[in-house]
């Protein structure tokens, strides 16, 4: 599985071959004048001896290979970040576009089913740590490596010694980080869930802040806030600082080898043979930058692991289910006649629990169809079949005597007009928002739209009247969404409409101005309508009384009254005297 | 971030201790060249193992005594950053509790918790930094410079120069990034509100067949998301190559200028490395400082987030300190003229109501979206304050009543369902808190969620998941009704709290509601005629104002907004006595 989510995230890096090649090069470059710089400086230190001791030209020579080496490291170093950021930010869009384009191949069982959070956090925050993780660690890792070899090289060439006692040292730096890194883990996992809960309860408690203040519940909630606070304290101080040790611990083993490499290097300065001044200086400032690498290969280790823990959430994104593609020969619906017929169609969305069974239907051109019930009765569910948002189990539903199942998606609820009761806007400007459905519309017909829906005058009150950007927590009300939605049908006028609950939040006045509207765009076309409102019920052709997902009785007010069935209970239990 | 650090006061010492320490380490840590200088000098020149030896010692010794240190500093800076961390969050909780709605609503819910978790942990996180590490870099830039003037005053000037020029850098660098930071992370935002809008919004897109148009206008967007990254990533990635190829310009004219010194011996060879480790340490100082300087402006910016949220004050004071004397006699609850607009709009919200309400009284307000509903009601509790005209609970105003008294003889059941993580038991025990099983199933039963209730495996132990989420609309909205029954409250008030209810449940819920109740008054919020038909009174709302005031029958002859509204919702013979 893991391999998999390396090989399968190498497969985005290739595209980037050339470049992630240049970028190793570059690294060893970069590693190559930062190592070879203290080298020099050692033997610019070894031509200045004492008093009257210097040479002069020789240190002048150097120092100028000194300069063109920082130059040729400086540019190196630049060209190589320049590299990998390329690579790395180009793999996250990359990613990022892919998961984005799955998400309208995704059936929308499956939108109803993940929590959105979720997925936003792995489209976001996971590609980023991909990113971060991945990529950084293997430039960190090859830095690194490099680094260690080529410090190990610069270093026996002076003096094998020495470089023997690095080498003995340097794994205390290693073990320390190791150790630390364990049990800051353990620390760092107990803190985050324990933030977790805080979060969670943070969430509950201040989503609902009016109602506890409604029931003076302050004292209360703030003693339960307490708790989770004092625990979260109580870890977080021990995690915190367990994690900040691994610095000062490095530090010290650092002390240690720059400490050993002085001792060595001085006795063997003495004794005939030994190394010079400078070789010595060079040791030093090597001995100052060896240990760094080892920190950083053990926390690559850590974010690789991560990254790949990334990956495979976003992977799953990717590699998830999509819905059956249209068939290669479905037809497209050029202008259903409005017949919609439903066979024996059974649905259900978890196999526990049955919902639709063995539903029948037929509505001929131009009806207007009603459909009411108790909560819970499967409205929503038929509407989600008739746009197929979902496909039934069994049966099958046909327009305009063709079974949707061989339409184009796109093509049959290009047929339909649907405004929902949960209002769903754009973060874009009005007229975006209108023309949503037709964005060649006109000026002239955004506004004919929206003078249809009631919502002109609204709109024109706004601060940059057509051309304001809504946003979610923004300056409508839910009545006046409403009637956008209303006006982004009424510019597309198609042969069918899907009104569910579409008024819900409209003021009844408004409403009822709106009603004419709805009226005139009903007029000739098939309409489905999911309503409480008896003055829109009344008026339909057929009143399907849905219960428990089956149609228990079918025809119009006055039949359906006559009948004294469940429709004439639900009815007058509504106008009851109290 | 200023005003937030009174919130170290129970954590003094470690906020003084954790630098402190921070600092001796630093000093230990700008001995070891001089040190090694003297190695070099003294013993190498001298051929004296035991010096050699006896510095290398000293050496350990140091580094052990830097260790602790800096593991005491750790220590404090973790205690003293989370002891402010928790100290702000129980005040910045406590705080947000005593806000009115006005402030809430103003704020917004979703900006409160994020203040109180994502905020206040970055400003913790900017302590605990700053206390580690802001003293420690500029003390070692300094400890370095006068660690070098010990050595040789001219020299010291090649790092008068260097610093500044490093400074310089360092500064520009950021400052160019910072903002540019600031736009990327505006364009990540619009990525994360794409990818939220296109999972809330399937169902309009896919009926709009608007996927490809989203597809590109996503891909645009992550194109430009990258392209910004790219350009701040050159930019940034400057920062390391400029100071390397400065310090090493520095070194060289060190190796030079030392060089002639040496010669001329004014200072010794192992002084100039010492000299070269030293300039080599300020730049490791001012990088680590540039990295704080970061996460200190992250920091910095979240606090301030937070301070403005505590310097909000709430509109509602509760100024009453003794019990409020109740009038027996008078109407349970009187508006006297009252009007109200939302702060920072002219626009009155309400103008002018007035109307009493006596023991037993049920009455039903209705008017269109935005007409001021809610508002109304909201002025009972004193969740937001009248601007001006008076509300008075039992002949006293509610101004003259503590918060807590005047809220416990309300039930409230607002438009949105809320209920709470627990069972079912902990929800209604809201409502009063000694409440029997008898007493919280009788409300149950009122508020028609017996019957589901008593399905449930658990009954009133049935856990509720957070949010409520294990529940259906209407199942959540009848039992908050019950929680506002539990309590038995004087004044009942439901704010379009049956909108997720069918018809013959919201028929039946109100039946049982009048049945049970007639002794209390109680307050209906509806958009719908039929849920206000049979109230004592009626209250017609249009736009803030009062339009009719009356029964149904009286509406119906007198109030042309009413009439309208019943003939749109109820057929003739349910509207009765029109013309």
């Amino acid at each position: 599985m893991k391999k998999n989510t390396l090989k399968r995230l190498l497969s985005y890096v290739k595209p980037y071959a050339p470049l992630l090649l240049l970028s190793l090069i570059f690294a060893v470059g970069t590693v190559m004048c930062t190592l070879y710089a203290p080298l020099l400086i050692g033997d610019a230190v070894d031509c200045i001896i004492g008093k009257g001791n210097v040479d002069f030209e020789t240190v002048g020579k150097i120092l100028i290979k000194l300069g063109a080496v920082a130059a040729a490291g400086a540019v190196l170093q630049w060209a190589m970040s320049n590299c990998s950021n390329k690579i790395s930010y180009s793999i996250i869009k990359r990613l990022r576009n892919e998961c984005f384009d799955k998400l309208s191949e995704l059936p929308l069982k499956t939108i109803d089913s993940v929590p959105h959070g979720d997925m936003v956090s792995r489209i976001i925050s996971d590609a980023e740590m991909v990113c971060d993780g991945l990529l950084l660690g293997f430039s960190q890792l090859f830095t690194g490596v490099v680094t260690i070899l080529a410090t190990i090289g610069f270093m026996l060439s002076i003096s094998v010694k020495i470089t023997l006692v690095v080498v003995l040292i340097t794994p205390v730096s290693l073990f320390v980080a190791r150790f630390l890194a364990k049990s800051t883990f353990r620390l760092f996992k107990e803190q985050s869930s324990v933030r977790g809960e805080m979060t969670g309860y943070v969430n509950e408690a201040l989503g609902g802040i009016k109602v506890v203040s409604a029931f003076s519940r302050e004292e209360r909630s703030l003693e339960e806030f307490e708790v989770f606070n004092q625990r979260y304290q109580k870890i977080g101080v021990k995690a915190l600082f367990f994690s900040s040790l691994v610095n000062p611990s490095t530090r010290f083993v650092n002390g240690l080898v720059y400490t050993g490499v002085g001792i060595t290097g001085a006795i063997s300065a003495m004794s005939a043979g030994g190394i010079s001044i400078g070789s010595l200086s060079c040791f030093l400032s090597y001995a100052n930058q060896y240990t760094k690498p080892f920190n950083e290969i053990s926390g690559v280790i850590t974010e690789l692991q991560s990254a790949a823990a990334s990956a495979e959430r976003l992977f799953a994104i990717i590699d998830s289910e999509e819905q059956t593609p249209d068939a290669p020969d479905a037809v497209t619906l050029e202008n259903a006649n409005g017949n919609v017929e439903a066979r024996n169609v059974s649905f259900s969305y978890t196999k526990e629990q049955r919902l639709i069974e063995n539903f029948n239907l037929s509505v001929k051109s131009g009806q207007r169809v009603a459909i009411v019930g108790p909560t819970g009765c499967g409205k929503t569910t038929l509407i989600n079949l008739l746009m197929r948002f979902y496909d039934c189990d069994k049966g099958e539903i046909l327009v305009s005597g063709i079974p949707i199942k061989d339409i184009k998606r796109d093509s049959l609820r290009a047929n339909y007009g649907m405004v929902l009761q949960e209002t769903w806007l754009k973060t874009a400007s009005v007229r975006e928002n209108i023309a949503y459905g037709c964005p060649e519309a006109t000026d002239e017909e955004i506004v004919e739209a929206a003078k249809a829906a009631h919502c002109h005058r609204i709109i024109k009150r706004l601060p940059q009247g057509y051309d304001t950007v809504l946003s979610d927590d923004g300056v409508l009300s839910q009545g006046e969404k409403q009637l956008l939605c209303i006006a982004r049908v009424m510019l597309r006028l198609p042969p069918m409409l899907i009104l569910d609950e579409a008024t819900s939040s409209i003021d009844t006045r408004t409403e009822l101005r709106i009603q004419r509207s709805f009226e005139k765009m009903m007029t000739g076309r098939t309409s489905f309508i999911v309503a409480h409102r008896l003055s829109t019920i009344r008026n339909a052709d057929v009143i399907l009384v849905m219960k428990d997902g089956n149609i228990i009785e079918q025809g119009t007010h006055g039949e359906l009254l006559k009948k004294g069935g469940f429709y004439s209970e639900l009815y007058n239990s509504q106008f009851a005297v109290v | 971030m200023l005003q937030l650090i009174k919130y170290l006061k129970n954590n003094k010492a470690e906020a003084v201790i954790a630098p402190l320490f921070k600092l001796t380490e630093a000093i230990f840590e700008l001995l070891v060249p001089l040190i090694m200088a003297d190695i070099i000098d003294i013993g190498v020149a001298m051929h004296d193992k035991n010096y050699v030896l006896k510095s290398g010692g000293l050496l350990v010794i140091l580094g052990v005594l830097g260790l602790a240190c800096a593991l005491t500093a750790q220590y404090f800076a973790a205690r003293a950053s989370f002891g402010f961390g928790t100290a702000l969050r129980t005040d910045v909780f406590r705080h947000i509790s005593s806000l009115s709605y006005a402030e809430i609503d103003k704020v917004g819910t979703s900006t409160l918790i994020n203040r109180v978790t994502n905020d206040i942990n970055l400003a913790q996180d900017g302590v605990n930094r700053f206390l580690r590490l802001f003293m420690r870099s500029p003390f070692i830039v300094v400890g370095a410079l006068v660690m070098s003037l010990t050595i040789s005053v001219p020299l010291t000037l090649i790092f008068a120069v260097a610093v500044p020029a490093l400074s310089l850098v360092i500064y520009i660098i950021m400052h160019t990034n910072l903002p540019r930071y600031k736009q990327i992370q505006k364009k990540l935002d619009g990525v994360t509100l794409s990818v939220r809008e296109n999972l809330s919004g399937a169902r309009v897109i896919r009926a709009f067949s608007a996927q490809k148009r989203e597809e590109k206008e996503f891909s645009e967007k992550t194109d430009s998301l990258c392209d910004s990254q790219l350009s701040v990533g050159r930019i940034s990635a400057l920062l390391n190559p400029m100071t390397f190829v400065i310090v090493y310009a520095a070194i060289i004219v060190i190796l030079w200028q030392g060089g002639v010194k040496v010669d001329t011996g004014f200072i010794t060879q192992g002084e100039l490395i010492a000299l070269v480790s030293y300039m080599t340490q300020i730049l490791t100082a001012l990088i680590a400082f540039a990295d704080l300087i970061i996460i200190v402006t992250k920091a910095t910016a979240s606090a301030a987030r937070v301070s403005e949220l505590l310097d909000t004050k709430t509109t509602v004071a509760e100024t009453a300190s003794a019990p409020c004397r109740e009038d027996p006699s008078a109407p349970v609850v009187s508006f006297e003229n009252v009007s109200f607009s939302y702060p920072g709009t002219d626009e009155p919200a309400l103008s002018g109501i007035s109307f009493c309400l006596n023991r037993g009284d049920t009455l039903g307000i209705i008017g269109g979206t935005g007409s001021g509903k809610s508002t109304l009601v909201n002025l009972i509790p004193r969740f937001y304050d009248a601007s001006s005209g008076r509300v008075r609970i039992c002949g006293s105003d509610v101004k003259d009543y503590r918060l807590g008294e005047l809220r416990g003889k309300i039930g409230v059941v607002p438009q949105r369902a809320v209920l709470f993580s627990g069972t079912i038991r902990d929800n209604m025990l809201w409502g009063n808190e000694n409440a029997t099983d008898e007493e919280i199933w009788k409300a149950l039963d009122i508020a028609q969620a017996k019957e589901f209730v008593e399905k449930k495996p658990d009954r009133l132990d049935e856990r509720i998941a957070q949010g409520g989420r294990n529940l259906s609309g209407g199942q959540r909205q009848r039992l908050t009704i019950a929680r506002a029954l539990v309590r038995n409250p004087d004044i009942l008030i439901l704010d379009d709290s049956a909108s997720a209810l069918d018809m013959a449940t919201d028929a039946a819920l109100r039946r049982a509601v009048a049945q049970n109740r007639r002794e209390s008054v109680t307050v209906i919020v509806s958009q719908r005629a039929s849920a206000v038909k049979n109230a004592d009174l009626i209250l017609v709302l249009d736009d803030g104002e009062c339009s009719g005031l009356g029964t149904h029958e009286q509406l119906l002859q007198s109030c042309e907004v009413y009439e309208e509204i019943c003939r749109s919702q109820l057929s003739e013979s349910e509207r009765g006595a029109a013309k």
